[in-house]
C-alpha cells in the first residue's frame, strides 16, 4: 500500500516536473513571439560603403567626401578635436587600405589600392569583442544590433580598446571640456555645442550609428551618410539601413555586389560592408 | 599582537619614513593625473596599457608565489618552512594590495571603480580578476593573522583556518591564471592569444616570488634576530631553479610556435621585441638583458656549488627578479599593442609622472610589508624571551 502510494506520487511528481520543464520555455517563447514587433524592427542595422564608386572619383573629391563625413559626425556628437595624433578621438576616419584590410593586403596590389583611403568606423559587430570584455556593461549590444556606449558608466579601464580589432574606440586622455586658461575658450570643441551629451575625461567613446537619429524614427540616416550624399558625386557611396528585409537598400546592395568586411577571419561579424 | 607595529627601533622608523616620503611623491604625481587626466602618461590611443598594468601583472605573480611555501608546509608537512610560511603569506598580502592600487591608478574614472561590483558582468575577465584578487587578499590576511595569533598564544589555530589554507592553494593558481586570461582571450592581440600564457605566467611567478622571498629572508637575518634557517633558503633556491628552467622552456616553446610558421600577425610583435620593427626598437635592449639574465641564471642556479653560497644565491635572486620584471613588467604588456591591430607602430615610454606614481604604489606595498613583518618579528622575539 505504502509502495503503491509512493509510486503514484513519484509518477505525478515526475509528470508535473516534465510538464513545467517543457511547458514553461514554450510559454516564454510564445509570449516573446507575441510581444515582438515585426522581424524588421529587431534585425541588425548595417552600412554598405561603396569603395569602388568612391575610388573612381578624383582624389580631391574623395577627400571632400571623407572630410564631410567626419566633420558632420564629429560636430553632431561633440567629438573633441584633439590635435595630438596620439590622443586624437575618432568616430569615423580614413585608413590606408593596408591598415583597414591588413589580412587582404599584399605587395602586388595595384597602386590605386595601395594609395586608397578607406573610410572606417565602428563595425557594430554581431559578436562584439568590446562588449564581451567590458567589466561594467558600459558598452552593450542592443536588440537592433547597435553597439552602444554609456560614457557615464564607463570606468576608463580601456579593456574594450585592447579588445577591439578595428581601433574604433578612442579614450579621452585629457578633459575634452578644457578651456584655454587666458582666453577662456573651449580648446577642443567649437563653442556652439550640439545637444549631444558631453563627457568627462577618462572615458572611452565611439560611433553609435547615430542612435539618436534612429530613436527619432522615420528612415534614419546617420550624419556621415547624409553628409556624403550631399557632396556632388557622393550620393550612394554610404548606405545605411536594415541588413535584411525585402525593401532594404542595404540588403539589396549586399545581394547584388561583391562585398567584404574588415578582418572577417576574427569572427566578430562586422556590419560595415565594403563593395570592392 | 598589533602593538608590535607601533614599537620599534630607530631603523624601523627610518625605513617607514622612507616609504612615507615615496608615497608622498607618488601622491603628488597622482594628484596631477587626477586633474589633468591620463594624458600625463606615455600611453596613447594605440598603446592603451603601460607601466601600471605591467606592474600589476608582475605583482600578481609575486602574490601567487606564496603557494610555493604554503603547499610544502601544509600539504607535505615540510617543517623547514615553518618560519618562512608567514613571510610568504604577508608578502602575498602586500603584493595583492599593490596589484589593486595599480589597477586603480590606471582607471580613467577612478571614482566609478565600484561599478565593477554594482554591475557585475560575468563575461568580463576583469570582474573575475577582481573577485580572485579580493578573495586572495582576504584569505592570506586571515590565514596569516590567525596562525600568527595562535603561535603567540602557544595554541593551535582555530579549526576553520585549515580549510581556508587548503583553499588558498588553488586560489593562488587561479589569480595568475585569470590574470593571464585577461590578455589571452583577445582575438585582436595575437601576441597574447596563446595557451602558454597562463602556464608561463605561473612559471615566471614561481621563480620571481620565491627569489624575492629569499632576499627578504636574508635581509631580515642580517638586520634582526630572525633566522629562517639554511635549509629553508636552500629549498626555496631549488624551487627558483626549477621554475626558472620551466619558464625558459615555455619561452622557447612560445618562440617556436610564433616564429616557425611565420604568420605575420604572430611574427611582428616578436620582431618588434627582439630585433625592432620598421626602425622602432624601444624594447630591444631590455629584452636582450632579460634573456641573457634568464639563461645566465638558469645555468648558474643549476650548479649546486653556486646555489649553496648564499652571497652568490642572493645575487642570482636579484638577477631572476630583474629578468622577470623586464619580461612581465615591461615587455609582455606593451608588446601586445605593437603593432596595433591595424598594423601601425606607436612606441611607448613611461613619463616621469607615471614612474613617480609607480614608485608611490610600490612604497605603499613595502610600507605594509614592513609593518606586517615587524609584527611577525615582534611576536617571535617575545616567544624566544619567554
Amino acid at each position: 500500500m505504502m509502495d503503491e502510494n509512493r509510486r503514484s506520487f513519484l509518477k505525478k511528481a515526475g509528470c508535473t516536473a516534465l510538464g513545467v520543464g517543457c511547458g514553461l520555455p514554450m510559454l516564454v517563447a510564445a509570449r516573446s513571439a507575441l510581444k515582438e514587433g515585426s522581424e524588421d524592427s529587431k534585425s541588425q542595422w548595417a552600412m554598405v560603403i561603396d569603395l569602388r564608386k568612391l575610388l573612381e572619383l578624383p582624389k580631391a573629391q574623395q577627400e571632400e567626401i571623407r572630410k564631410a563625413c567626419a566633420t558632420a559626425c564629429h560636430d553632431a556628437h561633440n567629438v573633441p578635436d584633439v590635435p595630438d595624433s596620439q590622443e586624437e578621438i575618432k568616430w569615423i576616419w580614413a585608413e590606408k587600405y593596408e591598415h583597414a584590410f591588413p589580412d587582404q593586403f599584399h605587395e602586388r596590389a595595384s597602386d590605386k589600392m595601395k594609395e586608397a583611403d578607406v573610410p572606417v568606423l565602428c563595425n557594430h559587430c554581431d559578436r562584439p569583442s568590446c562588449v564581451r570584455v567590458c567589466p561594467t556593461k558600459a558598452t552593450w549590444k542592443r536588440e537592433d544590433g547597435l553597439v552602444m556606449m554609456d560614457m557615464h558608466r564607463c570606468i576608463g579601464c580601456r579593456y574594450c580598446m585592447a579588445a577591439c580589432p578595428y581601433g574604433a574606440r578612442s579614450f579621452n586622455w585629457r578633459d575634452p571640456r578644457e578651456r584655454d586658461s587666458s582666453s577662456g575658450e573651449l580648446l577642443y570643441f567649437k563653442e556652439d555645442l550640439s545637444p549631444y551629451p558631453a563627457r568627462t575625461k577618462g572615458v572611452v567613446e565611439k560611433c553609435t550609428f547615430c542612435a539618436e537619429r534612429i530613436r527619432d524614427g522615420g528612415d534614419p540616416k546617420p550624419a556621415c551618410v547624409e553628409a556624403a550624399d550631399e557632396v556632388p558625386g557622393g550620393k550612394g557611396i554610404l548606405t545605411f539601413g536594415k541588413r535584411t528585409g525585402a525593401d532594404s537598400e542595404v540588403g539589396r546592395k549586399l545581394r547584388d555586389n561583391h562585398t567584404t568586411c574588415r578582418r572577417v577571419g576574427l569572427g566578430t561579424g562586422p556590419n560595415v560592408y565594403y563593395i570592392i | 599582537m598589533l602593538e608590535n607595529a607601533c614599537r620599534g627601533g630607530k631603523r624601523y622608523w627610518i625605513l617607514l619614513g622612507v616609504w612615507v616620503l615615496l608615497i608622498v611623491l607618488g601622491l603628488a604625481a597622482y594628484s596631477q593625473q587626477l586633474t589633468k587626466g591620463l594624458t600625463i602618461t606615455g600611453m596613447s590611443q594605440d598603446v592603451v596599457w603601460g607601466l601600471y598594468i605591467s606592474q600589476f601583472t608582475f605583482l600578481v605573480g609575486v602574490a601567487a608565489s606564496a603557494v610555493m611555501v604554503v603547499l610544502p608546509y601544509y600539504l607535505h608537512n615540510y617543517k623547514a618552512f615553518g618560519k618562512m610560511v608567514i613571510l610568504g603569506e604577508f608578502l602575498a598580502v602586500s603584493a595583492v594590495l599593490m596589484c589593486m592600487l595599480f589597477i586603480f591608478v590606471d582607471m580613467g574614472q577612478p571614482a566609478r571603480v565600484l561599478n565593477v561590483i554594482l554591475h557585475p558582468t560575468l563575461n568580463s575577465l576583469m570582474f573575475w580578476d577582481f573577485l580572485a584578487l579580493t578573495g586572495y587578499l582576504v584569505l592570506n590576511l586571515v590565514i596569516g593573522g590567525m596562525t600568527l595569533d595562535a603561535e603567540r598564544k602557544g595554541a593551535a589555530a582555530p579549526k576553520w583556518v585549515k580549510p581556508l589554507i587548503y583553499l588558498s592553494i588553488p586560489w593562488a593558481v587561479s589569480i595568475h591564471t585569470v590574470t593571464a586570461f585577461l590578455y589571452s582571450g583577445l582575438e585582436a592581440r595575437p601576441f597574447w592569444m596563446t595557451a602558454i600564457l597562463a602556464p608561463r605566467f605561473l612559471a615566471s611567478a614561481f621563480a620571481s616570488g620565491p627569489a624575492l622571498l629569499i632576499l627578504l629572508a636574508l635581509i631580515l637575518r642580517a638586520c634582526t634576530r630572525f633566522d629562517p634557517g639554511k635549509e629553508a633558503i636552500q629549498k626555496l633556491a631549488t624551487i627558483v631553479t626549477y621554475a626558472m628552467v620551466i619558464n625558459l622552456f615555455f619561452v622557447l616553446v612560445e618562440l617556436f610556435t610564433g616564429l616557425y610558421g611565420g604568420m605575420p600577425h604572430h611574427v611582428h610583435p616578436f620582431q618588434y621585441l627582439f630585433t625592432g620593427l620598421d626602425g622602432h626598437a624601444g624594447l630591444v635592449p631590455w629584452i636582450w638583458v632579460c634573456e641573457v639574465l634568464t639563461v645566465g641564471c638558469v645555468v648558474l642556479l643549476l650548479m649546486p656549488n653556486v646555489r649553496k653560497q648564499e652571497k652568490l644565491l642572493a645575487m642570482l635572486c636579484v638577477a631572476v627578479i630583474v629578468a622577470i620584471w623586464i619580461e612581465k613588467g615591461m615587455a609582455m604588456i606593451v608588446t601586445g599593442f605593437i603593432p596595433s591591430p591595424l598594423g601601425k607602430i606607436t612606441e611607448y615610454t613611461p613619463t616621469q609622472y607615471e614612474i613617480a606614481i609607480t614608485v608611490g604604489v610600490y612604497a605603499v606595498g613595502f610600507f605594509v610589508l614592513t609593518v606586517l613583518y615587524k609584527i611577525v618579528l615582534g611576536v617571535r622575539e617575545r616567544l624566544e624571551v619567554t
